[in-house]
């Protein structure tokens, strides 16, 4: 019995050492994916890595890749940890011809921690919607990409909707704003925008941390019954999300007057709570759920030929900003190719087309992602491209918007990024770039 | 044949008291370290695979060493000294923690006057983060004057929330950054500026070189004796004029200063930006079993057991890839969760005593090879 074990051990790591070199694809572009299909935050983690995947299926099935250069992924499981992130990284890094295009890690632990090393590997970060809010100063931070959005924006909107919502933005006075926050650098990151707003519209702002996982908030929730916040926000990921919309269906406070960041408005944070989920609202990282001239093709190249990998989360809120966030991927390796020819692209050449990505209402209409996203255009400066977002709300069956577009209040924000990423640049010494001196 | 103490005669009281008596052993150990510092390095220079890439390097063989560094530290306490511990995570985090406020600067303004502590080099930060986590284990440790076993191990649970939970709220340790995250400062090293993947393996290798070696010396000393009656049996230590008090506080401080050192590297090299989380109670209990699965009470445990809780799990992960089959991640990584789990609870049913004496068992047997009775 021993020695088959050890034998089979044996012939096991001589077969890996084996097949490791002859992975490697000649003409093919590789895109790494780091997700959690697994542990706590895996019912939102699911339905963003099925989005990813779909949609490079899609290129590949419709188009044969980008340009004719077939993409080939590979997902690595991180169960959301920063170690296993970095192990993760480090693994795919180098895979493919030319190395991994970029790393799309949906995870602001993993992100800090990339933030690190990236420059060093010269490989792209897209963090669609999270990670370093600062690191939209281009200058300080080459290669993070923080498209569509930030959490200080996400936290200027929400204080912009709930003045719409009293009537006016000298109503915020005098009112009280508390936030529930996973206690990460994820639920931390909107703290300073509120406050700054706080100081500003002469709200009362309160945070209150729930400690990682989030399934046990029953203190948190007392405290809120017994201070009554005319708003909550929650900050919340995973089963965060859900436990908090119960705890507040069950110490009574009004599910309307909670706001959730973008990553608090998806159908699995509000389907496990039944009906306590009704009139929760949600910001939207621009899109919401649902089917566009998108999920046309999709329906048509992926599903119907059985290469989906999505189940019922399908179109859902998460696997939107999964095909989003490949969208956006894609179409900077796109612009890179513009400039550096039809070829599997370096994180070097990605990084130049993420940095001149422009992409027009045309050119979306054309992506078939009208409705989804507005234009957006990064720049060296601006990593981030975009200020916008609307309010969502859930009526027990599906999301429905209630807003218009918000701007985010740049005259806020920008001094903000400046002094934070000027911090940065400080602690690492790093030189910013002359971004007029980039071409 | 090949590993038999036969007419190695000591003649002296200095051979009879060496750290490594057999021969063998030491030119093994010889070999091991020349393979590290000079094998690997040269390895890596050429790209020979798996060297080719960083990946071997920078996500195996570093954490690989950290780690083992901190499973050092607790077996000195567990282990030699017998007091269960669960809070090696709190003690990383502490070293990391100070670490990092020495290498920023530390500022505390009193009343009568301010203590301004300007950056230090980073070797310096790291073992003051050590040294830290030498002074939180000492005071934790006076406990154990009292309680033993279970009880310890709560006691020290304690100080795995506490610090937990003070790097989380005390805005002051992570220089009041929004997130709670913060970022190394530059690895600096006597003027020169280690990057290089193979440059950090080097530092981690001549840290975990040192103190493994100077806790392999301490064991055998005087100190170690005094720890191991004290585990052995406390009352009886006492009796013979052991004081308890000195030397379960030794073996705290010691302990802790490892795995201070180890937590401050973990963050510093191997991670680069880290929050409260990675060194949550998990890392606790990942450093005990692999003290536990290693060998409870043995140097060369620390390293088996650390290659076998970290390692295993990751080459096991990519041994579906590798082979060409096509499964999910998520079944993967759950294969992994049952392969490692039904590996642990079967290496711990065939011997309970885990790699160290299976090693000792397997030098046994080759003594006797190949006449064996």
């Amino acid at each position: 019995m021993m020695k088959v074990t050890l034998a089979f051990a044996a012939a096991a790591i001589g077969v890996t050492a084996m097949a490791e070199p002859a992975l490697a694809q000649a003409n093919e572009q590789f895109l790494p994916s780091l997700v959690y299909r697994t542990g706590p935050y895996a019912p939102n983690g699911i339905p963003f890595a099925n989005g990813v995947a779909d949609y490079w299926t899609l290129l590949n099935e419709r188009d044969g890749g980008i340009n004719g250069v077939k993409i080939s992924p590979e997902e690595c499981e991180t169960g959301y940890a920063t170690d296993k992130g970095v192990e993760c990284y480090e693994r795919l890094k180098g895979k493919g011809p030319t190395g991994a295009g970029y790393f799309s890690p949906l995870s602001t632990g993993i992100t800090f921690a990339l933030t690190e090393k990236v420059p060093g590997d010269k490989i792209p970060l897209l963090t669609m919607g999270y990670g370093r809010s600062e690191s939209r100063n281009g200058a300080v931070f080459p290669w993070n990409f923080i498209a569509v959005g930030s959490y200080w924006t996400a936290a200027d909107v929400a204080i912009q909707h709930i003045a719409h919502e009293l009537g006016g933005i000298d109503k915020l006075k005098g009112k009280k704003i508390s936030l529930v926050y996973h206690d990460s650098p994820y639920g931390k990151e909107p703290i300073m925008a509120l406050e700054e707003r706080a100081k500003l519209n002469g709200f009362t702002f309160k945070g209150i941390p729930v400690t990682h996982p989030g399934v046990e908030q029953k203190s948190q929730w007392l405290a809120i019954r017994q201070d009554r916040p005319d708003y909550v926000l929650l900050w919340g990921w995973g089963v965060m999300n859900s436990t908090a919309i119960k705890e507040a269906a069950a110490v009574g406070y009004p599910r309307e007057k909670m706001i959730g960041v973008w990553w608090s408005g998806a159908e699995p944070d509000v389907t496990p709570a039944g009906d306590q989920s009704k009139e929760y609202k949600a910001l939207m990282l621009q899109h919401g759920a649902g089917k566009f001239k998108v999920h046309d093709d999709l329906q048509k190249f992926v599903l119907a030929r059985g290469k989906s990998v999505a189940k019922d989360d399908y179109a859902q809120v998460l696997y939107n900003r999964g095909i989003l966030n490949s969208m956006l991927g894609t179409e900077a390796i796109r612009t890179a190719m513009k400039k550096f020819g039809n070829k599997p692209m370096t994180g070097e050449q990605v990084r130049w087309g993420f940095e001149n990505l422009d992409l027009s209402a045309a050119r979306i209409k054309e992506l078939g992602f009208e409705g989804m996203v507005g234009p957006i255009k990064l720049s060296c400066q601006d990593h981030q491209g975009a200020d916008i977002a609307r309010v969502q709300q859930w009526d027990g069956k599906e999301w429905k918007v209630i807003s218009g577009n918000y701007k985010a209040d740049l005259s806020i924000l920008d001094p903000m990024v400046k002094d934070a990423s000027a911090k940065y640049a400080a602690d690492k010494k790093i030189t910013p770039r002359d971004c007029s001196k980039e071409s | 044949m090949l590993y038999r103490e036969t007419g190695q005669f000591k003649t002296s009281y200095a051979a009879d008291m060496a750290i490594f008596p057999i021969r063998q052993d030491r030119i093994a150990l010889g070999a091991l370290l020349i393979f590290a510092f000079v094998g690997v390095p040269a390895l890596d220079a050429f790209q020979v695979w798996p060297f080719g890439g960083e990946y071997l390097i920078r996500a195996i063989l570093i954490p690989f060493l950290i780690l083992s560094l901190a499973a050092v530290g607790l077996n000195t306490l567990t282990g030699y000294c017998g007091q269960l511990s669960l809070g090696s995570g709190a003690f990383m985090a502490i070293g990391a923690y100070s670490a990092y406020k020495f290498g920023t600067g530390v500022r505390i303004p009193l009343e009568i006057f301010t203590i301004d502590i300007p950056p230090l080099p980073v070797f310096w930060c790291i073992l003051l983060g050590g040294l830290m986590a030498a002074f939180v284990g000492i005071l934790f440790g006076v406990p154990s004057l009292r309680i033993k076993g279970l009880y310890l191990a709560v006691a020290t649970l304690a100080a795995q929330f506490f610090f937990d939970w003070l790097f989380i709220r005390v805005k002051w340790f992570t220089n009041y950054t929004s997130s709670g995250s913060v970022v190394a400062p530059d690895l600096t090293f006597f003027g020169l500026y280690v990057n290089k993947p193979i440059e950090r393996y080097m530092l981690c290798l001549i840290f975990v070189t040192v103190f493994a070696l100077m806790a392999k010396n301490l064991v055998r000393g005087n100190i170690g004796r005094q720890w191991m009656a004290i585990r052995d049996m406390d009352i009886a230590a006492e009796l013979m004029g052991i004081r308890p008090l000195y030397a379960k506080l030794t073996a705290f401080a010691i302990s802790s200063f490892m795995i201070g050192v180890a937590g401050a590297l973990w963050a510093f090299i191997y991670l680069g930006a880290w929050e409260p989380l990675a060194f949550n109670i998990d890392r606790s209990f990942q450093i005990l079993f692999m003290v536990i699965i290693g060998g409870l009470g043995s140097i060369l445990g620390s390293f088996l057991g650390a290659a076998f809780i970290l390692v295993l799990p990751i080459l096991l992960d990519q041994v579906p890839h590798a082979l060409g089959i096509a499964v999910s991640v998520e079944t993967v990584s759950l294969l992994v969760f049952m392969v490692t789990g039904a590996l642990i609870c079967w290496l711990l049913i065939v011997e309970p005593h885990g790699f160290a004496r299976l090693w000792s068992t397997g030098k046994e047997k080759l003594r006797f090879w190949p006449y064996p009775y």
